[in-house]
């Protein structure tokens, strides 16, 4: 009855996006004001059905109906509470389900904040975004219906895949949906914006809240998803190049492109064009991504259905909503000419070399990710690309845009002089030099990758603080912290992304890995640590049963931590997981793994000395919060505070 | 997550699960071991979804990773390992794409990218360098209540 409850309201969620898209458009273009405000009441019902609809289906996980076949596949009675509701959306259908109903929470949060929109924009951004919502409503109607019954239900389901059965999947795949979503705001304001054929500087302040705030979605989602892999997986690695991580890496470096392409038409009514192109793009790109994990048409991993008749109506609304919005770009671009003057060497010059880094290394990744299947579909060849190509071909972007980052982030708009902007710089250079020197002399071999990284990275945060005292003059530190929030963000997200760098760079130089087989008892020396194995114990879970060993880990006599590495057999699903223990510390981490019994008694361990890798997460979450800080800057809020106006002091059209 | 559901249906294969690199797998020379694991993380499993045979669990990347041992220690370089396991699984199992004929496409792709874009965005700024300063359109009486309106209730 819940169910059908839930089924019922998608149905008409669907019906009321297909309204949305429909009358204020037309209300916009003829000047009909009820046809248009009309448009808000929608967005906020729309949210309403889709989280009646959600909230059916996870009644329905919770409390184990198997007559409802996704509940069958994907859960069991014994499966922990966290784990059937998170389970919702362990799954095609109902991550999909989460998908709109993210979508419906962004068009009703767009309704209810848009309040200083232009009405004839507002009801055109409402319409664009119940579009791409009536699309996918169909989609998960039509071909991932969650709501289908069983003729016979059964008296246990088949549980969820024990990897996910895991706290990331509580947090991973909704902060990734809140991006790649989120970008759908962006898409709607660049649509809306041709369609009325006027982009300025109001423009351009209504639409970078939405960006920075799917873009610091997406942030979080990616170093979640990179974290869990680092800690289930067993090997401890953290990025893979893998197709699904591409596709939401190419919306992440598209969003931060555009986020700082929509400060020069902010600023500097500049840049117009290309903003609205790359707003089109990095929403496609966010489509491009759910193409890939849900039609199977790239060998993937962690792809969910590998159905051909899903991947053509994503392809389909690809098409028509990329396509369209091109075509609506190529129609109206040329109206919206560039207005600032500036020189190149310029905050400006600055902004439009970061776009050209970003946009450039997504395009890389873009067609590493797709040439196995231009490969096959023209050659009939079968072909990979991997890890080894991204390195060559994608860092050097990034070497190059941490190099010209604080010196671009330094400059003022119009015009720069060189010598000038060095000239704060000048601490962070020598603050640099001495740590490349440093880590040069502590890389045991000739380490480059240790040197440049983190020589970079320390740049990059020396860099950002050396452009917060450049801002606060000789005023101190009362001016340092009334600076606008904005520039607090900046700082803040900068050298996030340069703990991020010393992160990477630093694992990646001075990992130290050993694979051995331990006698219980018998100590043995790990980079400069010595690990005993203590025992090895059969212990039972609530769906599992698991075989865990302790390890003890000693630093010169004294005992750092006891782990305890698992392997986990999953009776339902038959089927087995790694659990690696590890000790967390802010310049290390101990991670070990145990493998099988041996042969000849001990048994397999693999044991790694994991250099500042927590850098690497830390890092994204910085510039997470950078984002979270600018979004609270004061131009934001008086933006929201005119919203509290009379109504009637701004005619209405 | 990465791999999470490939790995799944790997390992739903096989009945035990070994941990990539096994003890008994390791060479006694440190250095040939080193150039092994290097070797072995640019060759993709033939069976699995985009793991290397350093990483992978299948009984195959095993039998790979011990014939890629084999070889250095017949003293092959390391092209000619690579060569010798492209001979029998195809340029499939090469995870870096050899800068030849076709592929030069996709090596270059990034370079030509960059270039072309360096070449628009320097025209893009030599010509706001030598526009004209464009005086403000003034603006319209809604625009001007609006902006009143703003003022008003600022901060």
């Amino acid at each position: 009855m819940i169910a059908e409850l839930g089924h019922f309201a998608l149905i008409l969620a669907f019906a009321v996006s297909l309204y949305q898209m429909v009358v204020p458009m037309i209300g916009a273009s003829r000047g009909l004001t009820a046809w248009m405000d009309s448009a808000r009441p929608a967005a906020i019902a729309q949210f309403g059905l889709t989280g009646i609809s959600f909230a059916a289906l996870t009644v329905a996980f919770v409390t184990s109906d198997f007559s409802l076949k996704l509940v069958y596949q994907n859960s069991h009675t014994d499966k922990p509470m966290l784990y059937k509701i998170t389970g919702v959306w362990g799954n095609h259908e109902g991550s999909l389900l989460l998908w709109v109903v993210i979508l419906a929470l962004f068009g009703a949060a767009a309704a209810v904040f848009s309040g200083n929109l232009p009405p004839t924009l507002r009801a055109r951004v409402l319409a664009v975004q119940a579009a791409i919502g009536a699309a996918f409503y169909a989609f998960i109607i039509f071909t991932s219906n969650p709501f289908l019954r069983l003729g016979s239900p059964p008296f246990n389901g088949r549980d969820l895949n024990p990897l996910l059965q895991d706290p990331g999947l509580a947090f991973h795949p909704p902060f990734l949906y809140l991006g790649y979503v989120g970008l759908s705001m962006s898409f709607s304001f660049a649509v809306a914006a041709l369609i009325e054929g006027r982009v300025d500087a109001a423009w351009a302040r209504w639409v970078r809240p939405w960006t920075l705030a799917a873009w610091l979605f997406l942030t979080v989602g990616i170093a979640l998803g990179s974290w869990w892999a680092y800690y289930e997986l067993g090997w401890g690695g953290f990025w893979f190049w893998d197709p699904v991580e591409n596709a939401s890496f190419m919306p992440w470096l598209l969003s931060a492109a555009l986020l700082h392409s929509a400060i020069v038409v902010e600023k500097r009514e500049a840049l117009k064009s290309w903003t609205i192109l790359l707003a089109i793009l990095a929403f496609g790109f966010s489509l491009i991504g759910t193409f890939i994990v849900r039609s199977g048409v790239i060998t993937s991993v962690h792809s969910f259905a590998n159905d051909p008749e899903r991947g053509m109506f994503i392809l389909g609304i690809l098409a028509v909503f990329v396509g369209g919005a091109l075509t609506l770009y190529a129609a109206r671009a040329g109206a919206m000419a560039a207005k600032g003057v500036f020189s190149p060497v310029s905050r400006e010059g600055a902004l439009v070399l970061n776009n050209i880094l970003l946009a450039v290394s997504a395009f890389v990744v873009f067609i590493g990710t797709i040439w196995p299947l231009v490969a096959e579909f023209f050659w009939d060849r079968k072909l990979s690309v991997g890890a080894p190509f991204f390195n060559q071909a994608f860092t050097p972007f990034m070497i190059v845009l941490a190099m010209v980052l604080p010196i671009g982030a330094i400059m003022p708009w119009k015009r720069a002089q060189f010598g000038r902007v060095i000239r704060p710089l000048r601490g962070a250079l020598i603050f640099t030099a001495a740590m490349a020197l440093l880590i040069w002399a502590m890389s045991t071999g000739h380490s480059a990758v240790a040197v440049i990284g983190a020589g970079l990275g320390s740049w990059l945060i020396a860099g950002s603080a050396a452009e917060l005292i450049f801002r606060t003059g000789k005023s101190g530190l009362s001016r340092l912290l009334r600076l606008p929030r904005a520039d607090w963000g900046k700082a803040v997200a900068h050298s996030g992304l340069g703990v991020t760098f010393i992160g990477v760079a630093l694992l990646t130089a001075w990992q130290v890995e050993d694979i051995r087989v331990a006698q219980i008892g018998e100590p043995y020396e790990v980079g400069g640590y010595q690990m005993t194995l203590q025992s090895v114990d059969e212990i039972r879970g609530p769906n599992y049963i698991s075989t865990m060993a302790a390890i003890q880990i000693a630093r010169d006599g004294r005992t750092v931590a006891t782990l305890h590495p698992e392997k986990r057999v999953y009776p339902v699903q038959a089927m087995p997981t790694t659990e690696a223990a590890i000790d967390t510390g802010f310049l290390r981490d101990i991670y070990v793994v145990i493998g099988d019994a041996q042969v000849g008694g001990g048994w397999a361990v693999r044991a790694y000395v994991k250099p500042f890798a927590n850098w690497i997460w830390a890092g994204a979450i910085l510039m997470a919060l950078g984002g979270m800080i600018s979004l609270s800057d004061r131009r934001y809020r008086v933006a929201a505070g005119a919203r509290r106006a009379p109504v009637n002091a701004v005619p209405a059209e | 997550m990465r791999r999470l559901v490939a790995t799944i249906l790997l390992l739903v294969l096989m009945p035990v699960m070994a941990l990539a690199v096994q003890p008994d797998e390791v060479l006694d020379d440190p250095a040939l071991e080193s150039r092994a694991r290097e070797i072995s993380q640019k060759l993709r499993c033939p069976v699995c979804q985009g793991e290397n045979i350093d990483e992978s669990n299948a009984p195959i990347s095993r039998d790979l990773r011990l014939y890629v041992r084999e070889r250095l220690e017949a003293g092959d370089d390391d092209a000619q390992v690579i060569q010798a396991v492209t001979d029998r699984f195809g340029e499939f199992v090469l995870f870096q794409p050899p800068a030849r004929g076709a592929n030069l496409v996709l090596w270059l792709a990034g370079p030509v990218m960059a270039l072309l874009a360096l070449l628009v965005g320097w025209t893009f700024l030599r010509s706001r360098q030598r526009a004209e300063p464009d005086l403000a359109e003034p603006l319209d009486d809604k625009e001007r209540a609006r902006l009143d309106q703003i003022m008003k209730d600022g901060p």
